[in-house]
This record gives C-alpha cells, sequence and structure tokens, in this order.
C-alpha cells in the first residue's frame, strides 16, 4: 500500500466554519477527488453545490446528473478511468442507487458515497433528521457483498472521515459510505483543515507488469487486485455477472463461490484493521451505551448525568458502522448488564449489537423515529432502568 | 372562445392558501387549466413546488383528488390510476359512461429529467391522460440547481457563474420535440401570459383521445432574480423573442399559435433576470451570442415544420 501526501491544490488548509455538507466536499477535494457526479436532493445537496464551485478551480469534473442511477454510474466509469470519484445523496436517492451499487461492489470499485440521511421511508422528511439508511446501506443491493460505512459526528469528522474513506476505498476497492444525517450535515461548527503535507493519502495499486498479462479480479496477496485506467491500453474485461479473475463472465456455482466469498473475505478478514471506535469508562461498567454520529453527541449528556447520579456507564461511539466491532461487543457482553443502543430509527444497529451480544447481555433500543434528536432524558431514563 | 367573465364564474380547483412565492407562475398556469374541464379530476403530482406548497398538512389547497407518490412517477401514477377506473367500470363498479380526466404534474425537473423514462413509457402505452409539465428552468424547491431545461448561460446554484464558468454551458433539452417524436395525439407549448392560448390547449388536451402533454413555461422570481412585478412581461418577452414559441402538434401537424410581429433579441428577455447578469460581461459575450443563434436555428426549424 503506497501511501502520498495530498495534493495542495485541492487542501483549503485553515480554520473554517463549515456545516457537515461543506465538510464533506472539502475533505473529499483534501483527499484528491476529482470527479462528483449527483443529483439534487435535501438535506445533501449543499455538497454538491459546493462542488460545483470548488471543483473547476483545481480541475476536477462536476457533472449533475438527471437521477441517481445515471449518478452512480458515472461514479463507477470515473474510478475506472483512473479517478477518485464521489457523490452524495439522501434517502430517495440512497434507494434509486442500490442497483449500481452492487455493481460497483461487483467490479470491485473503489468510490465514495455519501449519504445525509433524512427520515424515512420514502419521501418522509426531507428537511429533518433521521439514521434510518444504517441497515440499508449494508444490505440494500441484493446478494452477498461486504462494503464500509463510517458515521461522523460533527463537521470535523465529515472532513476528517471523508479523506478516511476514500483512503479505504483505494486500498480495499469497495465502495465506502460515509453515513451522516441533516443535523450533522447542516450543524455548523469549526472545522480545521490542515496543511497538506499533513494529509496521508492511500494511493490506489495501479497495475504495472505487461499489458498482456493484467487480471483486474485478480487477488493479490492482500487479496486486493490491482487496477489500471480504462484507456491506457491494457485489454480488459469488466462484467456485472459472475466472473473469474479474467473479468470473463463464468456462470457456474464453483466461480460463484470464488468470486462472492472474495468480495466478502477481503472486508471481512480485514475488519479488525478497518474498524474504528471510541471507548469510554466501560472497565468498571455495569451498562454501555452504544451510539453513533449526531445520537452519539445527545449521549454524552445523558451519560454525563448518569454517572452524576453514580452510575456506572460506559460508551462506545461507533466510527466505522460496517464493518461492525463484533469482537468487543462480545467481551463487553460477558461482564455487563446491558447495552443500551439510542439512535434515530425504529431499531437497527440494535439488531447487530443483540446478534454480536449473543444472549449474554440484552440489547435495549431507544428509539426516535426521525425528525429530532433524543431528548437526552429518555437515554438516561433508559441507562437508569438497565444499571437498577 | 372562452371569456375572462365566464373562466372567472368557475369554481377554482386549485384555492387559496397554498404557500408558493410571491410572484410564483405555477397557480397562474393552473387555474387556467383546472377550468378546462368540467369532468372528475383526478391529479398524480411529482415532488415539486407544486407538490410541497399546497399540501402542507393540515391545509390542502385541491378540490380534486389528489396524489403525490415520489420524484420520478408521476407519469406512471397517472396511468396506473387511468387503468384502475378502466377496470373498475369493467366491472360495474363506476356507469360505463361516466367522464373522467386524469392529470400528472410534474416540474421541469420531475419531467424532463428524473421523470422522463416514466412519462415516456406512459405516452408510449397510450393512455387516456394529460401530462402537464411547469418549466420554470431550475430545481426550485431544493433551492435553484440547473435542470436540463435550464437555458445556456443562466447561472444556478450547481452551475454558478464564476471566475471558471459562464453559468450552465449546455443547450436546454427541447423536451415538447421529444414528445412530439412519441407520435401522440396532442402535444402543446404555452405560456402564462396567453390564457385563453393555454385554456384552448389544456381544452383540446383533455378532449383528444390519448396521452396529451403540455410544457408551460412558469414564472420563476425567487430563481430567474428578477422583481415579482415583472412577471408577466416576462413570460411576454419569452414569446416574443422566441425563445418560448407558442405552438402545438396536432397529430403530428404542427401549428405556430403566436408570431411575433418583430422578432426581439433574446437579450430583451434576460436583461431584467439576475440569473443572467454576469452574460454581459464581455468575456461571456459569446455565450449571449450562442444562445441567440440557437433561438433563432429553433425557430428556423419550428417554421419549417409548420409549413410541411
Amino acid at each position: 500500500m503506497k501511501k502520498v501526501k495530498a495534493d495542495p491544490k485541492g487542501v483549503l488548509t485553515g480554520s473554517h466554519y463549515l456545516d457537515g455538507d461543506y465538510a464533506i466536499a472539502e475533505g473529499a477535494l483534501a483527499a484528491g477527488c476529482q470527479f462528483f457526479a449527483g443529483y439534487p436532493i435535501t438535506p445533501s445537496t449543499e455538497t454538491a453545490e459546493r462542488f460545483s464551485e470548488r471543483i473547476p478551480t483545481i480541475g476536477g469534473v462536476f457533472i449533475q446528473m438527471e437521477d441517481e442511477l445515471a449518478s452512480i454510474a458515472a461514479l463507477i466509469g470515473a474510478a475506472w478511468g483512473g479517478k477518485k470519484a464521489m457523490t452524495v445523496t439522501s434517502g430517495p436517492g440512497f434507494s434509486l442507487m442500490m442497483e449500481n451499487i452492487g455493481l460497483a461492489c461487483m467490479l470491485e470499485t473503489p468510490l465514495v458515497i455519501a449519504n445525509v440521511q433524512r427520515g424515512g421511508p420514502s419521501t418522509g422528511l426531507p428537511t429533518l433528521t433521521g439514521q434510518q439508511d444504517m441497515m440499508q446501506v449494508k444490505w440494500g443491493s441484493h446478494g452477498d457483498y461486504e462494503i464500509i460505512a463510517l458515521s461522523p459526528d460533527s463537521p470535523q469528522e465529515c472532513f476528517d472521515l471523508t479523506i478516511e474513506a476514500f483512503n479505504l476505498s483505494e486500498m480495499y476497492r469497495v465502495p465506502v459510505f460515509v453515513m451522516t444525517d441533516e443535523c450533522v450535515g447542516h450543524m455548523h461548527e469549526k472545522v480545521v483543515i490542515p496543511p497538506a503535507e499533513e494529509i496521508e493519502l492511500v494511493e490506489r495499486k495501479w497495475y504495472t507488469g505487461p499489458k498482456s498479462k493484467y487480471l483486474p479480479f485478480k487477488p493479490d496477496k492482500d487479496m486486493i487486485p490491482f487496477m489500471v485506467k480504462a484507456g491506457d491500453g491494457y485489454h480488459f474485461h469488466i462484467t456485472g455477472l459472475t466472473h473469474d479473475e479474467r473479468g470473463y463472465p463464468v456462470i457456474n456455482a464453483e466461480c460463484q463461490d470464488v468470486c462472492v466469498r472474495h468480495l466478502n473475505d477481503k472486508i471481512r478478514t480485514k475488519a479488525d484493521e478497518i474498524i474504528r471506535f471510541e471507548e469510554d469508562k466501560t472497565d468498571d461498567a455495569d451498562v454501555v451505551v452504544i451510539s453513533y454520529g449526531i445520537t452519539s453527541r445527545v449521549t454524552t449528556r445523558a451519560v454525563r448525568k448518569a454517572r452524576e447520579a453514580g452510575l456506572k456507564v460506559g460508551t462506545i461511539r461507533l466510527i466505522t458502522v460496517w464493518p461492525f466491532p463484533e469482537k468487543r461487543i462480545k467481551e463487553l457482553a460477558k461482564k455487563i448488564k446491558a447495552f443500551i443502543v439510542p439512535e434515530i430509527n425504529y431499531g437497527q444497529v440494535v439488531i447487530e449489537v443483540e446478534r454480536c451480544a449473543a444472549g449474554q447481555a440484552p440489547a435495549i433500543p431507544v428509539s426516535h423515529c426521525g425528525g429530532w434528536v433524543h431528548d437526552p432524558d429518555d437515554i438516561f431514563k433508559a441507562i437508569k432502568e438497565a444499571a437498577q | 372562445m372562452a371569456k375572462l367573465k365566464d373562466l372567472a364564474a368557475i369554481e377554482d380547483r386549485l384555492v387559496a392558501g397554498h404557500g408558493m412565492c410571491i410572484g410564483c407562475g405555477i397557480p397562474l398556469i393552473f387555474k387556467v387549466i383546472l377550468r378546462a374541464t368540467e369532468d372528475p379530476l383526478i391529479i398524480a403530482n411529482a415532488t415539486g413546488c407544486l407538490e410541497v406548497c399546497t399540501t402542507i398538512f393540515p391545509r390542502t389547497s385541491w378540490n380534486v383528488t389528489w396524489v403525490h407518490s415520489a420524484f420520478e412517477n408521476a407519469a406512471s401514477t397517472i396511468s396506473g390510476i387511468e387503468v384502475m377506473y378502466k377496470a373498475l367500470k369493467k366491472k360495474g363498479r363506476i356507469p360505463k359512461d361516466k367522464r373522467f380526466k386524469f392529470l400528472g404534474v410534474g416540474g421541469d425537473g420531475g419531467t424532463y429529467d428524473i421523470g422522463l423514462q416514466a412519462l415516456s413509457g406512459a405516452v408510449e402505452r397510450g393512455h387516456d391522460i394529460v401530462y402537464v409539465c411547469y418549466d420554470n428552468n431550475v430545481y426550485a424547491n431544493t433551492g435553484g440547481q440547473r435542470s436540463s431545461a435550464t437555458p445556456i448561460g443562466a447561472s444556478a446554484t450547481t452551475s454558478p457563474a464564476g471566475t471558471q464558468s459562464p453559468g450552465k454551458i449546455q443547450r436546454r433539452k427541447d423536451l415538447t420535440k421529444v414528445l412530439v417524436a412519441h407520435n401522440i395525439p396532442y402535444v402543446a407549448q404555452a405560456s402564462p401570459h396567453r390564457w385563453q392560448d393555454l385554456y384552448n390547449k389544456a381544452k383540446k388536451a383533455f378532449e383528444v383521445e390519448g396521452p396529451a402533454f403540455l410544457n408551460v413555461l412558469c414564472l420563476c422570481p425567487t430563481e430567474w432574480k428578477y422583481d415579482e412585478s415583472l412577471g408577466i412581461r416576462l413570460a411576454h418577452m419569452a414569446v416574443d423573442t422566441c425563445v418560448w414559441p407558442l405552438y402545438e402538434v396536432e397529430n403530428g401537424k404542427y401549428k405556430i399559435n403566436y408570431k411575433p410581429k418583430e422578432k426581439k433579441p433574446v437579450l430583451e428577455w434576460i436583461k431584467t433576470q439576475g440569473r443572467f447578469r454576469h452574460l454581459f460581461k464581455e468575456k461571456n459575450a459569446w455565450v449571449l451570442e450562442e444562445f441567440q443563434k440557437q433561438v433563432d436555428q429553433d425557430w428556423e426549424e419550428l417554421n419549417k415544420l409548420e409549413s410541411l
């Protein structure tokens, strides 16, 4: 894996007052994103607008497409053309992208999709917050595949994790999702953008061997195949059909087995390296609150109150939501009374916590169906009840 | 010919209390169109300004049966409804001779772009529907992004004019022609300032058997950035400059409904709109020239088609 410094032309070094949507655009530009294709949808549109203003000044491409199907399809093309590419969307647009997200996974295409979540289902709450696409991002397209999803809790993290998303997508040749929400997307806070030389980027694994020998899906030692740029003279074939390492369709159970296992295992076996979370005061905890995104900031207040009340409560803030920190949840489950999982949906990540806890400790949801953040007292109440 | 006095006497089907901007062209258009049929009317409305502004619960401005489904599928929804009524008539649950009208509605975002596939499918299948696009040249509901109906040179939030760009550089999509190419019985282009022409076209569209399409220029002071009081004059000027010709295509036969005595330069239309302000800089002069060239070409072609 080759690491390089960011190109200063995309990096707006300095201290800024930005909302999360703008910070995503700045993170992408700092990561060397040269291609954006998207379609306006509230509450993510500001990212697209920022790109349309900024990207022409650094020689990149912004295209407004006719819908979200076309947006994600354009990204796949740009990535195979050798560029770092991203799009941004929200609920309904995310649903429209699902088929091509599967294609991107099947083609092992590095790209970044930010979802500024709003309340759903369907048109739902266009202007109000939600965290209701957390399962969709994992399971929304058909078939078995793995992706990586990150969840920023502030505009600063929107910037930082968008860079991280590009790095992970290049490292694992996989679509990476920045799963933020309307609150963080529209929240203005200080965002510090470091100098370009302090931003470390992962360079795509370019193939350098003889042109006739290139195989687009042949796993390297680290399981990740090399890429080339379309147009550089390599004759290669990529397809959404089940394919062998040459990229040619092979329609039988044996090839399907190799192909599907590879798509999943290249992430599953590296989960420990990918997963990031923040853990606090879990040593003697009776109760552990697991949260992510904007909800983790609301949780902070509830947990402070609980500690003041003498309750032994710890926290886990998920930075990577997928892959999920299964091992750590399993360990904690053995020694605590309960997990509390507040999230702005009717119970999604809590199901994964429950699965990982495997009956050792209950996973108690604190559901909020969207439109606003939790009342910290609701989380406090759940902690108190579980601790007793 | 309809008289204004008679039209005014007809009860409104889109009533007051909506939240549209001051000077918005949408109510002007639909107050006329909805008067063009007396039959019970079912409307399928794509996501957009009209949908959002008329139905903030618990209020509604609609005095008709009205459905909103999603952004891209108003034409599919209205096709399904039309077929359902047919089926109910067949089963005898609705009297066979009772007449209904089915209207699909969307803005240029929901019609030119994301909804085009659904519209194309609906008219190709030949449903007895009318589809009206209110074309305000922009995604106004989400804050002013460019659409494929945005004219060349216009600044929008995703085609911003600045040091690197003179605004949108692509030619606008001619959706009316796209619909003509579907060989449906009736296609027309209209403008709210000629209400009688708009009324006549809506009436024809409702009466014709099979699919009909109306593309209506819609004023948008918020995104075109002009003084609201200029609205109707701007509609007038769009037609007098031939940026938006008024014509209809009935069973393949073209008819231009209004030919300006003196075709005005495009400049006359754009000069009061803030979205074109940057075109008056010397370095962007070529865009205005290109705009004029495109309008001239289209107008010439339209006249040729009419003479066939």
